[in-house]
């Protein structure tokens, strides 16, 4: 029979922009360490290990094989799990599975990129179809500004309501000694004034680029609570990779994978009204308009709703549902280790362990993953056993 | 382990170039492929894994290229960069986690890239790669501490090649039968010593799928289901230097977990079939020995004893294995799948006769440092 599933110890690197010190083996070994430590296990504990990258970041091949001295895997079990920007919670899936399916008890989900080794852009403008998609949808932006301004036509919103959602994650960044862009503060008036990327995107609006990693220990039921007091249990995960190509996505109804994969995940939770059952959220928000759109696909508030929302301080800390406490992707974006941040901080919040970054009295945390071709991955963690 | 069964398997053909056929077309076919020999539709799939490698593929993000194409649109999709094996390993946990069924579905077109230096790129970029390493050097090198340790011949590792590349003969989806002697093997271009050009597996594009069920949805399916024994997979240390090149100890180690989830005690007497991974010929003996078929340097002796052939007691690579058609990361979900078909008694003319267990097998990363293990039932 399939088992519940807990984290039950997080770690990540400081992240930088470039990490010169140490090559990317040893970039894995400082979050895998940490992760370790946190819950009081050393490697020869772990039954098998996931890890996930986007190759052509680094260019690496066989990135598993190449790891272990960092990651721990020699004489063990490892696989490598990648779909683009979703790969972390990816990775945190596989590691659910491989302790739910009932052959492992103890496993090591890791997610890494450094960036600083590639050029990002010239990497990721393969993804798109090299006949129908790449000349007009090459790289992360084209999409993006899309959906931006048809959003912004859509419900009359303006740059200085996107401009909210990334002046809160760098303000909540100043209490995440992790993060990328750790006190630096910034204003609405730095947002609108920063260079322009591709309409209505500018430099402030989005995520950075990031040397790091992340780990996470994953534990079965009955082992779990003989690691730490409090677990933070996988209430439910769901994946909807939705679409092929940039061309066919409907930027007019939006983020048709983040409300499917959020239903499916919340019905199995029991979420009936996330901005009431949810305490904190941990969301995978690579540009601040999504801070806006992405949220209403969710049912945190309705259709174009988002920004009246935002701007009432809702998701600020001390608000009704604070979003991204870490200060979210557009303050630390190591690509393959984005959004198994996600999840890590989302455990961080039920564990109680977030330190200057902590919502107090989290019962019920979210994190999402974004990537690939307009794709989302939903986990709901809990304080409580699922059902 | 849980009950858990593959009810459908779909391959392409595998072939030097498919010129006509885009990744997508190539994964269409084997989804479908697949389902119809389960008789299922989409709506028996609640769980997709994709098998992919953006070096491979040379696109970021590679599995975006095929998701509609494996059937995972609005459906928990996920994928594993790894040889199919691995990504297969995932689907059964899925599948033991309490997913109805998972598909799984891997491609692979090596005439679209350069081998040699999507295989350098596996190597250490600072010390080892400007050395030249790929596959085909990291092999040879193997191939070389084997011999060397145990006094395997050229000749005896000619014998795989020739009895491989005859087996493929009867494989209607093989790339390479072919119909040679040792003294062929012997006389072929030289490659990188002690490999010659009949002892590499071709590069090769194509596809490969199999559906993996519950007991209660294997039921539905309207194939005899082939039940997962054992399943294992373990990963030697990177360095080729700090590992024993002709001791495969991360094999033996996932194979001694797969034995013992499927209760086996005498690998050579218990399993009747054994589809491994032969990107090269001298990796058959010694995959042999890691698996426990035989003891430490006696592989050679066994190929050249008959007993891996078709009418020996433990055949191997009766389809001719990745010596007769080597689409990377298809080639060990094709190892399972020609497992699956012996098992049900419908290899056709490459048939085991009576077959009740069979092995798969799958590796990744250099000199074969991860190994994955299936062991497959009719009971």
């Amino acid at each position: 029979m399939a088992k519940r599933v807990a984290i039950v110890g997080t770690g990540q690197t400081y992240h930088q922009s470039h990490r010169l010190d140490v090559n990317g083996r040893e970039m894995i070994n400082e979050a895998v360490t940490r992760a370790l430590a946190d819950c009081e296990l050393t490697i020869g504990d772990i039954d098998a290990i996931v890890i996930g990258n986007m190759d052509h970041f680094e260019s690496i091949n066989y990135v598993d094989t190449w790891s272990v001295e960092g990651s721990g895997g020699i004489m063990r079990p490892i696989m490598k799990v990648t779909t683009g920007g979703t790969t972390g919670t990816s990775v945190a899936m596989s590691a659910f599975y491989h302790v739910a399916s009932g052959l492992f008890d103890r496993v090591l989900a890791i997610g890494w990129e450094k960036n600083s080794e590639s050029d990002t852009s010239a990497a990721i403008i393969t993804c798109s179809d090299p006949i129908w998609d790449r000349f007009s949808y090459s790289g992360a932006i084209p999409s993006l500004a899309t959906e931006a301004s048809a959003y912004m036509e859509q419900y009359g919103v303006t740059q200085e309501d996107a401009a909210r959602v990334a002046v809160r994650d760098r303000t909540h960044a100043l209490n995440n000694p992790y993060a990328q862009m750790y006190n630096r503060p910034i204003s609405i008036e730095d947002v609108m004034e920063s260079s322009m990327l591709a309409y209505p995107i500018k430099l402030l609006d989005v995520c950075p680029r990031t040397d790091g990693a992340c780990a996470v220990v994953f534990a079965s039921e009955g082992v779990a609570e003989k690691i730490t007091p409090q677990p933070a249990w996988i209430k439910s995960c769901a994946v909807r990779h939705t679409t092929t190509w940039f061309g066919d996505v409907d930027y007019d109804t939006g983020m048709l994978s983040l409300q499917r994969a959020s239903r499916e995940a919340f019905d199995k939770a029991g979420i009936k009204n996330p901005a009431e059952d949810f305490d904190v959220a941990e969301l995978y928000l690579p540009y601040s308009y999504a801070g806006l759109k992405w949220i209403e696909a969710m049912g945190f508030c309705g259709p174009g709703e988002g920004p009246k929302f935002i701007w009432d301080g809702n998701t600020d800390m001390g608000g009704k549902i604070p979003m991204n406490p870490s200060g979210g992707v557009i303050s630390t974006n190591c690509i393959g280790a984005t959004a198994l941040l996600r999840v890590a901080e989302a455990a961080i919040q039920i564990m109680g362990k977030g330190d200057k970054r902590q919502v107090p009295d989290v019962k019920t945390a979210l994190a999402t993953g974004f990537g690939g071709c307009w794709w989302s991955d939903v986990v709901v963690l809990g304080q409580d056993k699922p059902e | 382990m849980e009950k858990i069964a593959i009810v459908g398997v779909g391959q392409t053909r595998y072939e030097k170039r498919k010129k006509g056929e885009i990744f997508y077309d190539m994964v269409y076919e084997v989804t479908t492929k697949a389902m119809e020999d389960a008789g299922y539709t989409l709506d028996d799939i609640d769980s997709v894994i994709t098998i992919s490698n953006d070096f491979w593929d040379g696109r970021t993000i590679s599995c975006m290229a095929v998701q509609e194409a494996a059937g995972a649109h609005d459906k928990n999709v996920s994928t594993v960069e790894g040889d199919g094996t691995f990504g297969a390993f995932y689907g059964a946990m899925r599948v033991l986690a309490g997913c109805k069924t998972t598909l799984v579905v891997a491609h692979s077109k090596g005439s679209e890239g350069d081998s040699k230096i999507i295989t350098n790129g596996m190597f250490d970029p600072v010390y080892h790669r400007s050395l030249g390493l790929d596959a085909i050097s990291s092999s040879a090198l193997q191939a070389n501490a084997y011999m060397e340790k145990y006094g395997i011949t050229e000749e005896q590792c000619a014998m795989v090649s020739v009895k491989n590349h005859g087996n493929a003969g009867n494989n209607p989806y093989a790339q390479l039968p072919l119909d040679i002697t040792v003294q062929d093997v012997m006389q072929s271009r030289k490659i990188a010593d002690p490999l010659k050009l009949l002892d590499c597996s071709p590069i090769s594009d194509g596809a490969a799928a199999i559906i993996i069920a519950n007991g209660e949805n294997a039921e539905k399916a309207k194939t005899e289901p082939v039940w997962v024994k054992g399943v294992a997979h373990c990963s030697d240390a990177y360095f080729l230097g700090d590992r024993d090149l002709a001791d495969p100890r991360s094999l033996k180690d996932a194979a001694r977990r797969a034995y013992a989830m499927a209760g086996i005690t005498d690998p050579l007497k218990e399993i009747d079939v054994v589809e491994l991974y032969d990107a090269f010929s001298y990796m058959e003996p010694l995959w042999l020995e890691g698996l426990g078929f035989c003891d430490p340097g006696k592989g050679g002796k066994m190929t050249e004893d008959g007993v891996t052939a078709m009418n020996g007691s433990l055949p191997v690579n009766p389809s001719g294995g990745v010596l007769s058609a080597h689409p990377v990361l298809v080639a060990g979900l094709a190892r399972i799948i020609e497992a699956v078909l012996q098992l049900r008694g419908d290899a056709g003319s490459h048939q085991i006769d009576g077959a009740k267990t069979a092995l798969a097998h799958g590796i990744n990363g250099p000199c074969g440092q991860s190994h994955c293990v299936w062991v497959l039932g009719r009971d």
